[in-house]
C-alpha cells in the first residue's frame, strides 16, 4: 500500500468520498421525503394519535416492546396489535387496563400504569395508526 | 505525561470505569428478569432497568471519549490544554446531571419523571436511547459545546495532526448530530427516519472515526512506528466507514414506512460496512508486528489487538449476519438484535475506551510508562474474561435469535411472542452464566488498579 495510495491521496478520498456519499444520502432523503405522504398514514394522524404517541413515549413503552421492529425484546411487537387484537382498540384498551399491579409470580408481565380514560383511547387509536403504516409488508406473520 | 494540563484525564476515565460496572450490574438484572420475568417487579421493572443499562453504556463511552481526548489532544498539538479549570467543571456537571438522570430512572416512574421535568413543554423524551429529560438534554449540548471550546482551541494553537483532526471532526460529528434527538415529530416514520441520524450514524459513522483516532495514537505511542504510516492507514479506514457507512443507515429504513428502494441501498452498502473492519484488523496487527521499540505496557497493545478483533466480529461478521434486506425481515427486533449489539458496543467503543484507559492511566497515575507486570497481568487476565464471556453471551443471544427466528417468523405455524420466549429460556440462562464471568472480569479489571509491584525498570530498558 506504501507505494499504491499517498497519505494525501488517502486524505483526498476521506473527504471527496464523505462528501459524495453525504450529498447521495441527502438526495434520498430528499426523495424518501417526497414518497412518504402515500405510505405513513399521515392522513389518519389526528390530535387523537398525536396525544397517544405521547402516552407510548411517557411511560417508555419502547423499554420492553418494539414498534416497527424497534425497541426492546422483552415483550411483544406492537406494531400489528391491533390486528392480532382482531382490529379492536377496545381489546386493547382492556389488556392495559387489566395488569395486575403486583405482577404475576415467576412471570413476565406488563405494569399498571393507571391510565386514565382518555389516555386508554389515545393510545389505541396510536396503536392503530400504526398498524396502518405501509412498512413492506413487515412483520412476516400476525405474531409480530 | 509531557503536558501537566493532561491530568484532567483521570477524573475522566474513573469515572467511565465506575459507570461501566454499573451499566454491567444492570445488565445482569435485566439478564436475571428474561428468565424470572418477575425479578424485581414491581419496584424496577424491565423496561426501567433497561435505560439504565443502555445509558449508562452511552455516557461511560462520553466519559471515556473526553477523557481521551483531553489526553490525547494536548500530547498531540504539542501544548496545554486551553482551559483545564473547564474540562474539571464540565466533568463535574457531566456526572452530576449523569447521576441524577439515571437515580430518576431508578427511583420514579417514567410518567412521574417526565412530568416533573417538563417534557409537556418540549416532548423528546421516551425514545429508545434518547430517554433523557429535554432539559437533561440540553445539559448534554452544553457540555458538548465546552468541551468542543476546549478541545478546539488547544488544537488550534497547536500542532496540527491528523490523529487531531479526525478525532475533532468525530467529535462535531457527535455533538451536532445528537441535535436531531430535540426533532420530535407527531409522525412516527418521521420520528423513527431521524432518530436513526442519531443513533446509527452516531455508531456506524462518526464515532467510527473517534474509535480510529484513539487506536492510532495509542498505536503510534506503543510501537514507534513512523506517523506517516499509520496516519495514511487512518484516513484509508475512515473513509471505508463513512462511504459504506453513510448511505448503510438504509439497512435502518426497510421495514419503518419508507421506500423499498431503501432494502437495495441499505443492503448494498452496509454489506460493505465490515469491510473497514477488517481493514483495522489487518493494520493493527501489521502495525504491531513492524514495531520499532519494545513498550512495556503490554496491557495496552493487548487492548489495541484486542479491539480491533472484537469490533470486526462484533460490528461487522454479526453486523452481515442480519443486514441483508431478505434476511432481516425475519431477524429484525430479535435476539439477534441483542447478540450484535452487545458485541458490537463492547468490541469497538467499550474496548477503545479501555484500550486508552489502558495506556494512559499508568502515566496519570505517575507511574511511568507501565504499571507493573503483576498488575499488567491481572489487567489481561480481565481482557480475556470479558472478552471471551461477552463472545459466549452473543453466540448464547445468537442460539435464542435463531430459534426465536424459526419458532415466531419462519414456521409454517408460528407461535406467540411469549410461547416462544418461553422455549429459549434455556439460552437466557446461559448469557446470564456468560454474563456473571463477565462481571469476575470486571471486578479483576477494577483490581488490576490496585495491584502493586515494581514499575519502571523496563521502561528505561527500551529501545
Amino acid at each position: 500500500m506504501a507505494q499504491l495510495l499517498t497519505k494525501s491521496a488517502a486524505r483526498n478520498i476521506f473527504y471527496g468520498g464523505s462528501v459524495f456519499f453525504i450529498l447521495v444520502f441527502l438526495a434520498l432523503t430528499f426523495d424518501t421525503t417526497r414518497a412518504l405522504p402515500g405510505r405513513d398514514n399521515r392522513q389518519n394522524l389526528t390530535e387523537q394519535v398525536a396525544a397517544g404517541k405521547l402516552v407510548w413515549e411517557r411511560n417508555n413503552c419502547i423499554g420492553c416492546h418494539t414498534l416497527l421492529g424497534e425497541g426492546a425484546y422483552f415483550a411483544p411487537e406492537l406494531g400489528n396489535v391491533y390486528t392480532r387484537f382482531g382490529n379492536s382498540t377496545e381489546a386493547i384498551k382492556i389488556f392495559i387496563k387489566s395488569r395486575p399491579a403486583e405482577g404475576v409470580p415467576g412471570r413476565r408481565s406488563m405494569p399498571q400504569f393507571n391510565l386514565t380514560e382518555e389516555e386508554l383511547e389515545n393510545i389505541a387509536q396510536f396503536l392503530k395508526y400504526s398498524s396502518e403504516i405501509n412498512a413492506a409488508k413487515w412483520p412476516p406473520n400476525i405474531q409480530g | 505525561m509531557q503536558y501537566k494540563s493532561q491530568a484532567v484525564a483521570k477524573p475522566y476515565f474513573i469515572a467511565a470505569i465506575a459507570l461501566f460496572a454499573a451499566q454491567v450490574v444492570f445488565g445482569l438484572i435485566l439478564g436475571l428478569q428474561y428468565v424470572i420475568g418477575d425479578f424485581l417487579f414491581p419496584e424496577l421493572p424491565f423496561n426501567q432497568a433497561r435505560m439504565v443499562h443502555t445509558n449508562l453504556l452511552i455516557v461511560w463511552l462520553l466519559f471515556g471519549f473526553m477523557g481521551a481526548a483531553y489526553y490525547l489532544v494536548p500530547e498531540e498539538a504539542e501544548t496545554e490544554l486551553h482551559s483545564p479549570k473547564l474540562a474539571l467543571a464540565l466533568f463535574w456537571i457531566f456526572l452530576i446531571a449523569g447521576a441524577l438522570t439515571v437515580l430518576g430512572y431508578v427511583f420514579l416512574r417514567y410518567a412521574d419523571l417526565a412530568r416533573l421535568t417538563g417534557d409537556a413543554l418540549f416532548p423528546t423524551m421516551g425514545r429508545e436511547f434518547l430517554e433523557q429529560p429535554t432539559i437533561i438534554k440540553i445539559g448534554i449540548v452544553v457540555v458538548a459545546l465546552g468541551f468542543l471550546y476546549n478541545i478546539g482551541m488547544t488544537i488550534l494553537k497547536g500542532r496540527k495532526t491528523v490523529v487531531n483532526l479526525v478525532l475533532l471532526i468525530g467529535l462535531v460529528g457527535l455533538a451536532g448530530l445528537f441535535l436531531f434527538s430535540f426533532y420530535n415529530p407527531d409522525n412516527l416514520v418521521l420520528d423513527k427516519y431521524y432518530w436513526w441520524w442519531v443513533v446509527h450514524l452516531w455508531v456506524e459513522g462518526v464515532w467510527e472515526l473517534i474509535l480510529g483516532a484513539i487506536l492510532a495514537f495509542v498505536l503510534i505511542k506503543t510501537t514507534g512506528v513512523d506517523r506517516e504510516v499509520i496516519e495514511k492507514w487512518l484516513y484509508v479506514i475512515i473513509s471505508l466507514a463513512l462511504i459504506t457507512g453513510i448511505i448503510g443507515t438504509g439497512h435502518h429504513y426497510y421495514w419503518i414506512g419508507t421506500p423499498e428502494y431503501w432494502q437495495w441501498w441499505g443492503s448494498i452498502f452496509s454489506a460493505l460496512e465490515p469491510i473497514p473492519f477488517f481493514a483495522m484488523v489487518i493494520y493493527a496487527f501489521n502495525i504491531v508486528n513492524r514495531r520499532r521499540r519494545e513498550h512495556p505496557n503490554k496491557a495496552a497493545t493487548l487492548w489495541a489487538l484486542g479491539t480491533a478483533v472484537m469490533a470486526f466480529l462484533g460490528a461487522g461478521v454479526w453486523g452481515f449476519l442480519h443486514t441483508l434486506a431478505p434476511v432481516n425481515f425475519y431477524t429484525h427486533g430479535t435476539q439477534i438484535t441483542a447478540a450484535h449489539g452487545h458485541m458490537a458496543f463492547y468490541g469497538a467503543y467499550a474496548m477503545i475506551v479501555l484500550t486508552m484507559i489502558s495506556y494512559a492511566m499508568p502515566k496519570l497515575r505517575g507511574m511511568g510508562e507501565a504499571a507493573s507486570e503483576r498488575a499488567q497481568l491481572t489487567e489481561m487476565w480481565s481482557f480475556w474474561l470479558m472478552t471471551v464471556s461477552m463472545v459466549f453471551i452473543t453466540l448464547f443471544l445468537t442460539g435464542a435469535g435463531v430459534l426465536q427466528v424459526w419458532l415466531q417468523r419462519y414456521s409454517e405455524a408460528p407461535q406467540a411472542f411469549m410461547a416462544v420466549q418461553e422455549q429459549i429460556k434455556i439460552f437466557y440462562w446461559m448469557r446470564e452464566t456468560a454474563g456473571l464471568v463477565f462481571f469476575t472480569g470486571l471486578v479483576l479489571y477494577v483490581i488490576s488498579h490496585f495491584v502493586g509491584g515494581p514499575t519502571g525498570a523496563k521502561a528505561k530498558a527500551r529501545a
